[in-house]
């Protein structure tokens, strides 16, 4: 087909205007004060995709809810999602690009505590905000960081608390080796003889380790009342299998882990974790109205097999966190954000929560669940409002 | 310690006994006669348990009353499959980089990446979990107080099945008499009309089909997830490595020092106690002895 000049000019001009009539609005719309930009930094892709992959699937669905509800200050939310590659430097990176490029007003994001520490001093230097979902080992407060999930001595000391009550004095304590473990037995051992116990065992295995017969014969040398574990990964999953054909299984042996979860249920088998408890801030199967919304419209959005654990929770709750800080500033501004979320007041799937007055962690509730033969928990035990001290004195 | 810990104890040093040789045969093959370094051997375990994870689970769905048995499918699914995949993987891809040891090494291991990020694709990055068959549960009690637990007695019984069977290949069979014949003097076998190219095939395939039955009993005792293999691959290196590699003999012996002093060391001290320990032995021994324990003697 031959094309002349002024055909072309004609036709160009025709197609031009078509573009840009619509585009026209839309892009007035983006440049107009009408959104607010938020980070959501977690990996999407390597090792720990599939913890981080859940929560940002929470984090997510609080973004729509809040947007559907009318958005934070009159403007819609619109999230920035990142992956952090399961790479720490990758982490730092991204949070860098988010604060400086996109000027995010906040960050929700991070999962283990060294994508946290990579990224810290990111968020100290450019004055960033960031929400942290997981439970951690304390040790850290920073002024750019709210954490809304437990650190250790929030669960550490109700759950031995409840076990020297319930099940026995005596204790043997299991870890992987790294700090969340060892912090964690730092602040039990004190705990134990606090309430009259005695820890008769410490062991930590490498990080990945399967071979657990050694350490299983010492527990069953010493024979505690109580095992306390904190052993992580697909080292729990060898971890219970090789206790409950040694004989240790949930109804002969009382076990109780910080680190599982409704999500780690599914990995372990529900079978070899039945019977065994944990200490959380948060289970599915929590009864009342604000869960129930909550378990159902994950459910409704991402299937019906899906299970809840707690740092999804408290990945949801802190977007609603930084809503209600915004809201009471009536400020996007970091600083003023921050002094609004002194004492912040939150009811949550978990129930009712409040930040603290100054440490930037949560004040929560502990709570103790049994594992059921469906992979939930059949809660024991629910603590009042526990402070947050993510600096205890040991 | 009491009599019953000490029992146990033993056990346990047998029974990681077993699992390491389990491990570090396949490699030991492979190693011995081709000098290859498979740096995939782990993911080759791996996928022999996720075959037996989907073996449990079309049984599961399809016949629950043969759900005791389904455990002997899935080892022999598992060995069919990763054999089959080995010879795929000899023949398209191993045999193109023969005595070119750190490119082979370097390809092993981008292939093991490939794997690791295939089985996060299909299966997903967590965990699944692999029923177990319901007679392998518990433990038995030969007197109170002593608990042996039934898959430990299993992998143990099978590993000595897998030891005699490879034996008899080895040193009854005509195909043995190749494989040994051509790890010695590959030329020489050529020479002599020994078709070379599909020894090769067969041995890496044997060897591969070796890390599938033993990444199959692993999901007993471990945990599977795109990453098993990795967990797997250091301790397999090591019990070749030290051993010597081109003698299975060492690799037997070096699994029996290894495994004895690692749960001798794990009661003693601590878990990553012992295995700092058994490094630093390997260390000394290596540099005394680089050949490793029991290297045979060939003239260079």
């Amino acid at each position: 087909m031959k094309i002349d000049r002024r055909q072309f000019i004609k036709s160009a001009a025709a197609v031009t205007t078509v573009a840009a009539l619509p585009g026209a609005p839309f892009i007035r719309s983006a440049a107009a004060a009408d959104t607010i930009k938020v980070g959501i930094l977690h990996s999407l892709s390597g090792t720990i995709a599939i913890a981080e992959a859940a929560i940002v699937d929470a984090e997510k669905m609080a973004i729509d809810e809040i947007n559907a509800a009318g958005g934070v200050m009159g403007r819609k939310i619109e999230p920035i999602l990142e992956d952090g590659a399961s790479d720490w430097p990758t982490f730092a990176e991204k949070a860098r690009k988010l604060i400086q490029k996109d000027k995010v007003a906040a960050v929700f994001g991070c999962y283990t505590s060294a994508s946290r520490k990579a990224v810290l001093p990111v968020f100290e230097q450019n004055n960033g905000l960031l929400y942290y979902p997981t439970y951690y080992e304390g040790q850290e407060q920073s002024k750019n960081v709210i954490y809304t999930a437990q650190e250790a001595t929030q669960s550490v000391i109700a759950a031995v608390e409840w076990l020297a009550k319930n099940k026995g004095k005596t204790f043997f304590l299991v870890g992987s080796d790294y700090i969340y473990p060892r912090t964690c037995n730092k602040i039990a051992k004190p705990t134990i003889a606090r309430v009259g116990g005695k820890t008769l065992g410490e062991e930590y295995a490498p990080l990945g380790h399967t071979e657990f017969s050694s350490i299983i014969n010492k527990i069953k040398a010493a024979k505690p009342d109580c095992i306390y574990s904190t052993v992580v990964g697909g080292s729990n999953v060898a971890f219970f299998k090789q206790l409950k054909a040694a004989g240790l299984s949930g109804d002969k042996q009382t076990l109780l882990s910080t680190v599982v979860s409704e999500n780690e249920i599914d990995g372990i088998g529900k079978e070899n974790a039945v019977g065994y408890y944990a200490c959380m801030g948060y289970f599915q199967s929590q009864k009342n109205p604000a869960n129930e919304k909550f378990v159902k419209a994950i459910k409704a959005k991402y299937g019906q097999d899906r299970v809840v654990g707690d740092p999804m929770e408290c990945g949801y709750t802190g977007v609603y966190f930084w809503k209600l800080a915004v809201e009471k500033a009536k400020s996007f501004d970091v600083e003023k954000v921050v002094a609004a979320s002194s004492n912040l007041p939150l009811s949550a799937p978990e129930g009712d929560i409040k930040l603290h007055a100054s440490n930037h962690h949560t004040w929560k509730h502990a709570r103790i669940g049994r594992a059921r033969a469906d992979g939930q928990f059949d809660i024991v035990y629910e603590s009042g409002l526990i402070e947050p001290n993510p600096f205890p004195k040991l | 310690m009491s009599v019953d810990i000490a029992v146990m104890q033993v056990f346990s040093g047998i029974s990681l006994f077993t699992i390491l040789v389990l491990m570090a045969l396949g490699l030991a093959i492979i190693f011995g006669l081709m000098g290859v370094i498979n740096m995939a051997h782990g993911e080759l375990m791996a996928l022999g348990a996720y075959v037996t994870y989907l073996t449990a689970h079309v049984f599961e769905k399809f016949m629950p009353s043969f759900m005791g048995v389904y455990l002997f499918f899935a080892i022999a699914f598992s060995f069919i499959v990763t054999f089959a995949f080995g010879w795929i993987l000899e023949r398209g891809f191993i045999r193109f980089l023969y005595n070119r040891p750190l490119d082979t090494m370097l390809a092993t291991w981008g292939l093991s990446l490939v794997l690791q990020q295939t089985y996060r694709s299909v299966f997903g990055a967590q965990e699944v979990s692999v029923p177990m068959a319901s007679w392998l549960e518990g433990a038995w009690e030969p007197v109170a107080g002593i608990q042996l637990p039934l898959n430990r007695l299993f992998i143990v019984g099978l590993t000595a099945i897998v030891a005699v069977v490879l034996y008899l290949a080895l040193f009854k069979t005509r195909w043995g008499l190749k494989t040994r014949a051509v790890t010695q003097n590959r030329t020489m076998s050529g020479a002599a009309g020994i078709n070379t190219d599909r020894v090769d095939a067969t041995t890496f395939a044997v060897g591969s089909g070796l890390a599938g039955i033993a990444g199959s009993v692993f999901t007993m005792v471990g945990s599977t997830n795109p990453l098993t293999g990795q967990l797997y691959i250091v301790d397999s290196f090591i019990v070749v490595v030290f051993g010597g590699v081109q003698t299975l003999l060492g690799t037997f012996l070096s699994a029996l020092v290894i495994s004895q002093a690692q749960t001798t060391l794990e009661f003693i001290l601590s878990g990553s106690m012992a295995k700092v320990t058994i490094l630093l032995l390997v260390v000394a021994v290596l540099y005394f002895r680089p050949n490793g324990l029991f290297s045979s003697k060939i003239r260079q």
